[in-house]
């Protein structure tokens, strides 16, 4: 009897702390998260007043607005074909270089540094970099291929230049957790091949790629997310006046400008929310696909 | 034999050649940057004949010229002090929570941490409208608390922490509630030290997170003496876009810090980036 009430009694002590510990991060969650979350999707609902003042309810008009307009099924296929170059190519690259680097190669670590080395820069200075690189007149792209490519301002090629310097800055993060992928890989699975007589390609298609899958898989779907959400390069690479805004704008950037340019919160909620409930959608999705295409060891 | 270690040969050339350009490319924009930034903007312009280098001496000057009249000094206090009070609140908030996740049994944690996931699949721009309006009201616009408001608690980092206490060995702890430590001695004088790596993740995460973040300083510090260095340069470019020397200067100094912390800390920033796997 006293055992069973002193055990109870330490759970109860044990319940205080917890919840103790977990209160101050539950209640920001709250706060900053899930409130804001559930207040978005009502202003969605609503007209945002002059001045940002007074939300009137309005239905589905937001909606109606949004589908009807053309620049927002522009922004989302311009997102997706943004994640169609940076995903592929920023997956496909970095993957051979950490192949590349988890050979016991001389001056690895100085190729990984430099490979990072755009994932600790600030988007805003590298999109403002390449900017200069494509510009038109003055860049150094032209000036070297003595050319005259309107890299960001043809509507045709700008979504392909923007695409770039996603891939460019992405390159070092997924190889860095390809790496780490890669280590984990026992290496008698190589040993026991070689002495088959496996070659390295063959290798990296049987042994490399399925073992690898979970990881490559990770990585997608981060990236999917990550592409789906930009924001920061259209906004420093393509200003307001260039030609090809209607074809490069990512939904993200659509709703900077009418939630905080323009003023238009509920309109701003209404394509947050659209690009939310995508989102959800890809993200099942993936997972269905995941099923199939991980190897599971 | 010798056909083999001939053929390892090639593969190693191969491959060396292929880094050294995928290098190359990684290089050029930080090179071209520089070298904008030390011309003079009738060199920068210049097409025919199209300078690489800089013709009329390199102008180191010009970098202290962008420093003086940009106040990058503001630019630079400002960033820092909101990626240190988000760093301390993170790692603050999300090793309680970590803790209490990953070692304690109570009612209701489940649920609890079932919320945590879910706010860790849902994209961060359905809070922002909210937020800044919460900002706004609590007059904090233009300040660093509005800074560094949306990352006072993190989810991402609790999993993280959770992950790390979890895989802590559980007779730690039981030998010191054997010797009469109550929980709250538990964690601070045992399992949080152990921690320290999962912490130092959270950390860079957090950090580089902050630093990278464009559009939250852009819209709650409009003024060019309360903004971050990101939002710094977007305001820049917009008003002075056309003066390159300026504007790669700015770019210049705008990504130096981090680049210094990491060239000193690589190997943490790795190894966090690598173990966290957090959406950057």
């Amino acid at each position: 009897m006293k055992a069973s009430n002193k055990l109870s009694a330490a759970a109860k002590s044990e319940a205080r702390w917890g919840w103790a510990f977990i209160a101050p991060t539950m209640l920001g969650l709250f706060v900053l998260n899930f409130y804001p979350a559930i207040n978005t999707v009502y202003q969605s609902f609503c007209k945002t007043g002059d001045f940002g003042r007074g939300n009137t309810f309005v239905g589905l008009a937001n909606y109606a607005a949004a589908f009807s307009a053309g620049e927002t099924w522009h922004s989302i296929w311009n997102t997706i074909k943004y994640a169609l170059i940076e995903v592929p190519f920023g997956v496909c690259i970095a993957l051979v270089l950490a192949v590349f680097l988890n050979k016991k190669l001389k001056g690895t670590s100085v190729y990984r540094t430099i490979f990072f080395l755009p994932m600790v820069c600030a988007p805003a200075a590298v999109a403002m970099v390449w900017k200069w690189l494509y510009n038109q007149q003055f860049g150094l792209l032209n000036n070297i291929f003595h050319s005259n490519v309107a890299w960001i301002s043809d509507p045709h090629i700008a979504w392909i230049s923007i695409g770039v310097i996603g891939v460019w800055s992405v390159i070092g993060y997924n190889m860095v957790l390809f790496i780490s992928g890669l280590q984990e890989i026992p290496g008698d699975y190589y040993e026991a091949s070689s002495i088959d007589g496996a070659t390295g390609i063959r290798q990296f298609f049987h042994i490399t790629v399925p073992l690898l899958s979970p990881t490559t898989f990770f990585i997608v779907q981060t990236r999917v997310i990550g592409a789906l959400t930009v924001f920061d390069l259209m906004f420093m690479v393509i200003d307001k006046t260039n030609i090809a805004l209607q074809n490069t704008q990512s939904i993200v950037y659509l709703f900077y400008t009418y939630a905080f340019t323009n003023g238009n919160k509920g309109y701003g909620a209404t394509l947050v929310v659209i690009l939310v409930a995508f989102i959800m959608l890809v993200t099942v999705i993936m997972q269905q696909a995941e099923k199939k295409l991980v190897y599971h060891a | 034999m010798e056909s083999a270690r001939q053929k390892d040969r090639i593969n190693r050339v191969i491959m060396y050649v292929i880094l050294t350009i995928m290098a190359f490319i990684m290089l050029v924009p930080f090179a071209w940057m520089i070298l904008t930034a030390v011309k003079t903007n009738q060199e920068a312009i210049s097409v025919n004949p199209f300078y690489i280098f800089p013709h009329s001496g390199w102008h180191w000057e010009n970098f202290a010229k962008v420093w003086k009249s940009y106040n990058f000094i503001i630019l630079y206090k400002n960033t820092l002090l909101m990626i240190f009070f988000r760093v301390v609140c993170a790692c603050l908030t999300a090793t309680m929570a970590g803790y209490a996740f990953g070692r304690l049994n109570f009612k209701g944690k489940n649920l609890m941490f079932s919320l945590i996931l879910v706010q860790m699949m849902i994209p961060s721009q359905i809070f922002i409208i909210p937020q800044y309006l919460m900002v706004s009201k609590l007059g904090l616009l233009n300040t660093i608390s509005g800074l560094v408001f949306p990352g006072i608690v993190t989810a991402f980092g609790t999993y993280l922490l959770k992950t790390g206490y979890q895989g802590l060995p559980k007779d730690l702890e039981e030998a010191a509630a054997i010797d009469g430590c109550n929980i709250g001695q538990r964690f601070l004088k045992i399992m949080m030290p152990l921690t320290r790596s999962s912490m130092v993740s959270l950390g860079i995460f957090t950090a580089l997170f902050a630093f990278k973040d464009l559009m939250w300083p852009m819209i709650v510090c409009t003024k060019s003496e309360t903004t971050t260095l990101s939002a710094g340069l977007a305001k820049m470019q917009g008003q002075y876009g056309s003066d390159y020397p300026t504007m790669m200067a700015s770019a210049v100094l705008a990504i130096i810090p981090m680049i210094v912390i990491y060239m000193i800390f690589q190997k943490q920033f790795v190894e966090g980036i690598a173990t966290s796997g957090g959406k950057l």
